[in-house]
């Protein structure tokens, strides 16, 4: 659990496959935003055969609504939201060319299976470590649908994010894994 | 009688809204460090660190401690004698918390419509607020922001009283286990026991708001919440459920009387951005 990892984005098949749940991972390079009604929407132009406002192919969505941009900064304080809230639209986005996911809390096996298929990683944020997450984006702008505020999609480029293997390209659950180890029957 | 205008409260909503989200309270980073001792996990003690990292660069750089600055949860006491004029009381509030949202650099969480359009309101509001009147001449204002995530992890169940206290602790555990890592923990559990289905939900939210190292005082409810905590922290969710020791920092409980064929039970959970602040206008 003590190794630290480098990845850059677009994210390589060949690199996720290395992984571990449990490593430590750092992010270098483009994160899109999204979070409910964002994945909505998107999952709405996949089904449209419409084209994605961005190139979804080895790419990694971080599943945020950040705080304002307090003056002379980026972003504001930028914690994950609760995952599995996105999982009815993960799939089709994964199928898509998803290549990473980073949110908080466990996945649905129906995600879980996705991920499996089609070589794609769940990476957990800290939740709570909303301010320390913005110091690693360097750049942050609205690239879709502004009408939904904080939900509205944003490319951050990111620089050393923090974040830890859920889900890997094998099918194993730290939320399962962890727990068990730390559990005391009564 | 004594005469308040209600455009005082605006500043000190504003304030309280900012401060409640810069500025994590001494009880809470207390309390993150003694369970930080006992933590078994290094990767629960890495993020334990990590969060208490977190509330200070917040402090200093004055920013959100979280970015889910909440749906504006605020508690009124209203002293009897007090007589508000210069305007609509509640407009006053929500214009606190507009200004505290916007000028603050917080997020604007609500939605217009629950189902249908949810288009954002842009300003967070309206804040959703309660009202006691009680004795005296001053008025008491409380804000619990409070992130949907957690929220979203809360329960009311009509039990029966054949379930007894060992069904109501069952229950409780249960949530929390089912919660799993979803409401960011280490979480703050609120149980409300009693009163109707709404009363013992209101219960649950009021109980959120009893500072951490103060115990309940009565010893038959303090007992229980030990118990029902020691056997959270034996689920081994941990921190971010993850895993480990540290799932809850605390269970506290309210309770009022309620129906003979009656026994309400209510859970609030709030994540470890257990945020409350308090200002009384006199």
């Amino acid at each position: 659990m003590s190794t630290e990892i480098h990845l850059h984005t677009p994210l390589k098949t060949e690199d996720l496959e290395k992984l571990n749940v449990g490593d430590k991972v750092l992010i270098t390079g483009t994160v899109y935003t999204a979070r409910d009604a964002a994945h909505k929407r998107l999952a709405e132009l996949l089904d449209a055969g419409k084209k994605l406002p961005f190139d979804i192919r080895g790419s990694v969505i971080y599943y945020v609504g950040p705080a304002p941009a307090p003056p002379g900064k980026p972003i504001g304080s930028a914690g994950p939201t609760t995952s599995y809230r996105m999982d009815p639209y993960a799939p089709i986005l994964m199928d898509a060319g998803l290549k990473g996911m980073v949110g908080k809390g466990p996945r649905g096996q129906g995600v879980i299976d996705s991920m499996v298929k089609n070589k794609a990683v769940y990476f957990a944020a800290i939740g709570g470590a909303a301010v320390v997450i913005a110091q690693a984006v360097k750049e942050a702008k609205i690239i879709a649908y502004e009408d939904l505020g904080a939900e509205a999609i944003r490319e951050l480029k990111v620089e050393n994010f923090p974040v830890f293997v859920a889900n890997d390209t094998k099918g194993n659950d730290i939320y399962k894994i962890g727990v068990e180890k730390y559990r005391i029957d009564d | 009688m004594k005469e308040i205008n209600v455009s005082k409260i605006i500043p000190v909503v504003k304030k309280l809204c900012v401060d409640a989200n810069y500025y994590a309270g001494e009880d809470l980073v207390e309390k993150i460090h003694e369970f930080l001792e006992k933590e078994e996990s290094p990767t629960a003690k890495g993020i334990l660190v990590l969060i208490l990292k977190n509330q200070k660069i917040a402090a200093e750089e004055k920013m959100p401690m979280c970015q889910d600055t909440g749906i504006a949860v605020i508690f009124v006491e209203l002293g009897q004698d007090v007589h508000l004029v210069g305007g609509d009381f509640y407009a006053a509030i929500n214009e606190g918390v507009r200004q505290g949202y916007q000028e603050g650099y917080l997020r604007k969480s609500m939605v217009d419509d629950p189902i249908i359009e949810r288009k954002n309101t842009k300003d967070n509001t309206p804040a959703i607020i309660y009202t006691d009147i009680v004795p005296g001449d001053s008025i008491k204002i409380t804000i619990a922001p409070k992130g949907g995530g957690a929220e979203n992890m809360s329960e009311v169940k009509m039990m029966k009283a054949a379930d007894g206290i060992e069904g109501v602790k069952d229950f409780v555990v249960d949530r929390i286990k089912r919660s799993g890592g979803n409401p960011c923990p280490p979480v703050v559990v609120g149980v409300g026991l009693g009163g109707d289905f709404e009363q013992s939900a209101l219960l649950a939210k009021k109980a959120l708001l009893r500072p951490l190292n103060e115990k309940n005082p009565d010893p038959k409810w303090a007992a229980v919440e030990e118990e029902i905590l020691e056997r959270i922290n034996n689920l081994g969710i941990g921190p971010q459920g993850l895993g480990g020791r540290t799932t809850a920092l605390a269970v506290q409980i309210l309770s009022m009387p309620c129906h003979i064929a009656s026994m309400p039970v209510a859970v609030n959970v709030n994540c470890h951005a257990s945020r409350h602040e308090s200002a009384i206008i006199q």
